[in-house]
């Protein structure tokens, strides 16, 4: 008992880690992602081609290794430790975000371009017909719309962040994760220390399900 | 109908009731049946040469792996290795999952609460290492060597100025080692500590220059220094030993294995008299750390 009472101050700031890289990498994620969706959706190849290998890149390679390479990889090479980018690729917590918000925008760029598709086309002829340029049209009619459409997908894709950010305690962030490991290892009692890790990620999933909940009501009504 | 749920209750109780029974007498199992297992399976983290690895085609290599198979035919039994990460070891050896644990393991107080250790077979003090312009390395810190157990004024203040001169920077040690416990305890006030999985991660950031400093056993660090990589960086300050550092390395094995541990004590005991450990040592690491 005294062990878990004394391993729940560095559990916690683990747990404050693991906030931090979520809320970060999902909220660049889902910029990046809108970005990605309307490549994606593209008539040029030029803006579609890159997307679609992207999209192909980060879904099809664990995303354990993609930290590996951005962590060990970037190190590796002296043109990289002598350019600009070394001050954030350096820090394990940006290479982290990085990773992390990469593949989180893989996802829900396909996520979002399904959200897309779905707006009825007769929506924007009408707005069309209104008058509304295209960027108007897009902001007011499209993407609020496909955002309803994909909220229990996108819910999924938040939960599933949530997990993914247990792999940053691999490059030597003390995540939830890490941090349980290191009491563990420290106490010999894994099964009560990640017993703890484990409540933490529950509250944090059932506060996430709770959000999209309280969106899908919301946006329901709206629509 | 209530009499039939009665009935399903009590047999739920039963079952449980007899689990709990069959998990303690599974638990209870290795001190009774105390006797040394053949074949004897032998837990290795193949990650921290020259202690234990993989070598090219995969095989597991090094001092550890060597003197295993000669206390092995020692006592007479097979040896069984299995490749493990390193911070799950003790918990799994616990769990009954192998027999024994080799993997450069220190023996400590607060691993001897958890298992049992044989007598220690080798002992090397711990070193900071930084690459070789770093004005760390022309410092003078006035001893070679600092007992943790027996702190001499001389000691101390070499402690001190380290701590000074450590103040802010980031430095890398190996997750759960003794290292990892001397930084947080003596350093982890002053210095960004970094936690790496196994110690080729922390030489390949070190290289980056992600950390200007890390905290590893002499042995390992030699490894990495006379590799071509490693040529740029060197040891700096006084070793460390004693106190958390433990009493050497020894191998790991469930409490209350009384038959298994005297086989392996004398096993080691012939292995130092008769100068096998000593060739091993010398062979694997480059100079004697054999205990006497």
């Amino acid at each position: 008992m005294d062990m878990i009472l004394s391993s729940l101050p560095s559990l916690a700031s683990g747990a404050w880690l693991t906030l931090q890289l979520v809320a970060l990498s999902l909220a660049l994620g889902l910029l990046l992602s809108v970005g990605v969706a309307l490549a994606r959706l593209s008539g040029s190849v030029l803006l579609r081609a890159p997307a679609v290998a992207f999209i192909f890149l980060f879904r099809s390679t664990p995303l354990l290794v993609q930290i590996f390479l951005i962590f060990y990889g970037a190190g590796q090479f002296v043109a990289v430790r002598d350019s600009f980018l070394w001050p954030v690729l350096r820090e394990p917590y940006w290479c982290a975000i990085i990773a992390l918000t990469l593949n989180n925008a893989a996802y829900t760029g396909e996520i979002l371009r399904g959200g897309i598709q779905a707006v009825s086309f007769g929506q924007i002829e009408a707005a069309r017909a209104l008058g509304m340029h295209r960027l108007l049209l897009f902001r007011r009619i499209v993407l609020p719309q496909a955002f309803r459409q994909i909220l229990p997908a996108y819910g999924n894709e938040m939960i599933q962040m949530v997990q993914a950010t247990s792999l940053a305690s691999t490059i030597t962030l003390m995540e939830l994760t890490g941090a349980a490991r290191a009491v563990a290892s420290r106490s010999f009692q894994p099964v009560e220390m990640f017993v703890i890790a484990g409540l933490f990620y529950l509250a944090m999933n059932f506060a996430i399900a709770q959000a999209v909940r309280w969106g899908e009501k919301r946006l329901a009504h709206a629509g | 109908m209530k009499s039939w749920i009665a009935a399903l209750g009590l047999a739920c109780v039963t079952l449980l009731g007899g689990c709990g029974k069959d998990d303690a007498a599974k638990q209870a199992a290795p001190a009774a049946a105390d006797s040394v297992p053949n074949p004897l399976r032998v837990a290795t983290e193949g990650a921290y040469p020259p202690y234990n690895m993989v070598d090219a085609s995969g095989n597991l290599v090094g001092f550890e792996i060597d003197m295993m198979k000669d206390i092995c035919r020692r006592m007479k039994v097979e040896c069984q290795f299995v490749a493990t990460a390193w911070d799950g070891m003790i918990p799994a050896l616990q769990a009954g999952r192998f027999d024994v644990v080799v993997a450069g393991m220190s023996i400590t107080e607060e691993r001897l609460q958890a298992v049992d250790f044989s007598d220690g077979y080798t002992t090397t003090p711990a070193y900071l290492v930084s690459a070789n312009s770093n004005p760390l390395q022309k410092e003078d810190y006035g001893v070679p060597k600092v007992d943790l157990s027996n702190m001499s004024p001389e000691s101390q203040a070499a402690l001190d100025k380290l701590r000074g001169l450590l103040k802010g920077k980031v430095m890398g040690v190996q997750t759960a080692t003794i290292h990892a416990n001397f930084a947080e305890k003596y350093l982890g006030d002053v210095v960004d500590l970094r936690r790496y999985d196994t110690q080729e991660q922390l030489a390949l950031d070190m290289q980056s220059g992600r950390i200007e400093v890390g905290l590893a056993d002499a042995v390992t660090w030699n490894a990495f220094l006379q590799r071509p990589e490693g040529r740029d960086y060197s040891f700096f300050g006084p070793g460390f030993d004693g106190g958390l550092f433990g009493r050497g390395q020894g191998v790991a094995l469930v409490k209350g294995r009384t038959a298994l541990k005297t086989a392996l004590n004398s096993a080691i005991k012939e292995m130092k008299a008769d100068g096998t450990m000593k060739t091993m040592s010398v062979q694997w690491f480059g100079f004697d750390t054999s205990m006497p």
